[in-house]
């Protein structure tokens, strides 16, 4: 806890660690400068808030379709939960490299696939205007998994007395989905998205070593910012107050996801 | 009409593992293009139209990343900062989470859960400065300590679950019978949970294993991990693509390795017990 009281302390400072001069109690200028003064943090902001949304609804809308595919027995079941957790698991540094080769626009094997189904060629990470959605693609191949592996255990503790009634009374199977299967599923998988939300907020490793949030701060989250505030350009106090204001969006997710699972009961 | 019974139900088992196959594709491919690229000599791993099945294989990616770097010495790095971390992790969480367990300590409970929450970014910065005072940026008791905030919050959360499962009835004997508490815990409670154990110490390895952002302010030349020093190689290869994948391999192989071990309760631990199993 110390060091959270700590960085909200500075964030009421001017200090550079480079300067010689000691730390300048300022007061709440820094979180006013936030505020009012600085458009590159509120593009940030916007920007964390768009991958997030983009990368965790497609996690939420392909985890579950891959667990309603999947909720049955079937020869390979290990093999399929194998496979679900080796992205989750694998160091983010590496799978970052790994698609940055992926995503060269010359010699990428991105590139190849993308022009056999037919498409014209990407530039991904090394344009502005693609950048943000390569590496959300990058989140979700890593954390899709996780959603269909939390709706897979949702899946398999739903009663079956309901489907016999709606089917008795002739429901059709999107229409079971759509009346029984989603609302029961629901706590289990607001808790999923919120989690996967909390996390996506803070992405930093692939989003460091793929682009360092260029080209032309194109990619550059609350995190990158904050981080290059912080350790580039040793702007402690600034950076600080930035954290506190990424803590209250992660504390704004994160009250939602405590309030839910008290109400929810499983 | 059995018979085409039975032919439906083939195309429906084919339908079914095509789809998944079409699914899980992805996830399996990019594992495989690493691996093959880092068995591909320079020429063909940047060879345009790539090469899916048929290369010549090459160990020249694996040799020079042991030769042109101390590999070695990451790897070690590594491995003392993630075991450390594991340690010290169990050390601490496993009395804690008893305790919470034990005495339902919801407000504790929470405090875990919060922590877990912060962005890890907001405490580096107070690291940053208290470390350098002490002048203890680039050792390892700076980056074991701080992997911990990872770590430990996962370690209490998962075991919490773990010490509720064991039988309050046995406990209270293990009492009469003239245990200390730390008697009951050690003796009794301990043993019971000892697959939680091994589960949350996989996690709380792998998790430091694969930190890139404490590690990268707070490690230096000695003590460089090896997810930093992949990094570094980034910009030193550009497109030497067959010693970047051999690297990429070398540090995400141990992972995959361990994490094929306990992977029932990966899961757990990476929903943070969102569902319980």
């Amino acid at each position: 806890m110390y060091p959270i009281a700590y960085t909200g302390w500075m964030s009421l400072q001017e200090w550079f660690v480079s300067s010689v001069t000691p730390p300048r109690f300022i007061g709440l200028a820094n979180y006013w400068k936030i505020l009012f003064g600085d458009p590159r943090f509120r593009e940030a902001v916007a920007r964390t808030i768009y991958f997030t949304v983009l990368a965790v609804g497609a996690e939420t809308i392909l985890g579950l379709a891959m667990a309603l595919l999947f909720n049955r027995e079937f020869w390979g079941r290990g093999v399929l939960r194998t496979l679900a957790i080796l992205p989750m698991v694998a160091t983010p540094t590496a799978i970052g490299l790994v698609f940055v080769m992926m995503y060269h626009p010359t010699l990428g094997v991105a590139n190849y696939l993308v022009t056999v189904v037919g498409l014209s060629p990407f530039r991904w990470t090394y344009s502005s205007q693609t950048a943000l959605y390569a590496l959300a693609l990058v989140d979700v191949w890593q954390w899709t998994p996780l959603i269909m592996l939390i709706a897979l255990a949702g899946l398999a503790s739903l009663p079956r007395e309901p489907y016999e009634a709606a089917h008795i009374d002739g429901a059709s199977t999107l229409e079971a989905f759509w009346h029984i299967t989603l609302p029961l599923l629901r706590p289990a998988l607001v808790v999923a998205v919120l989690f996967r939300a909390i996390d996506a907020l803070k992405t930093f490793d692939i989003i460091f070593v793929m682009t360092q949030g260029g080209p032309a701060n194109s990619s550059e989250t609350v995190n990158i910012l904050l981080f290059n505030q912080a350790f580039s350009y040793f702007n402690l106090g600034y950076a600080s107050s930035m954290a506190v204001a990424l803590f209250a969006v992660v504390l704004g997710a994160s009250m939602i996801l405590i309030k839910v699972r008290r109400t929810a009961s499983w | 009409m059995v018979r085409r019974r039975g032919a439906r139900r083939v195309a429906s088992t084919a339908g079914f593992y095509g789809l998944a196959v079409l699914f899980m594709l992805p996830t399996v491919f990019v594992f495989y293009w690493m691996i093959t690229l880092s068995l591909k000599p320079q020429i063909e791993a940047t060879a345009y139209p790539p090469s899916f099945v048929r290369f010549s294989v090459s160990m020249a990616g694996y040799r020079e990343v042991f030769t042109k770097y101390p590999f070695l010495l990451y790897t070690w790095n590594s491995l003392v900062v993630a075991a450390g971390c594991t340690a010290l992790g169990l050390a601490v969480g496993l009395p804690a989470a008893y305790s919470i367990a034990r005495w339902r300590q919801q407000r504790l409970a929470l405090a875990i859960l919060v922590a877990r929450i912060i962005p890890g970014i907001a405490y580096l910065i107070p690291w940053y400065i208290f470390f350098r005072q002490l002048r203890m940026v680039d050792t390892y008791g700076a980056l074991i300590l701080t992997h911990l905030i990872v770590g430990l919050p996962i370690i209490i959360w998962v075991m919490i679950s773990f010490f509720e499962d064991v039988p309050g009835d046995l406990e209270d004997a293990g009492l009469i019978d003239g245990c200390s508490y730390f008697g009951v815990f050690w003796r009794i409670a301990l043993p019971l949970v000892k697959p939680g154990i091994v589960a949350t110490a996989i996690l709380s390895f792998v998790f430091s294993w694969n930190n890139f952002l404490f590690s990268v302010i707070l490690a230096g030349r000695e003590t460089r991990t090896l997810p930093i020093a992949v990094y570094n190689m980034i910009s030193y290869e550009e497109i030497n693509w067959g010693t970047l994948a051999a690297a990429a391999t070398l540090i995400t192989l141990p992972v995959l390795l361990v994490a094929l071990v306990a992977q029932r309760h990966i899961v757990t631990g990476l929903t943070f017990g969102a569902v319980k199993q």
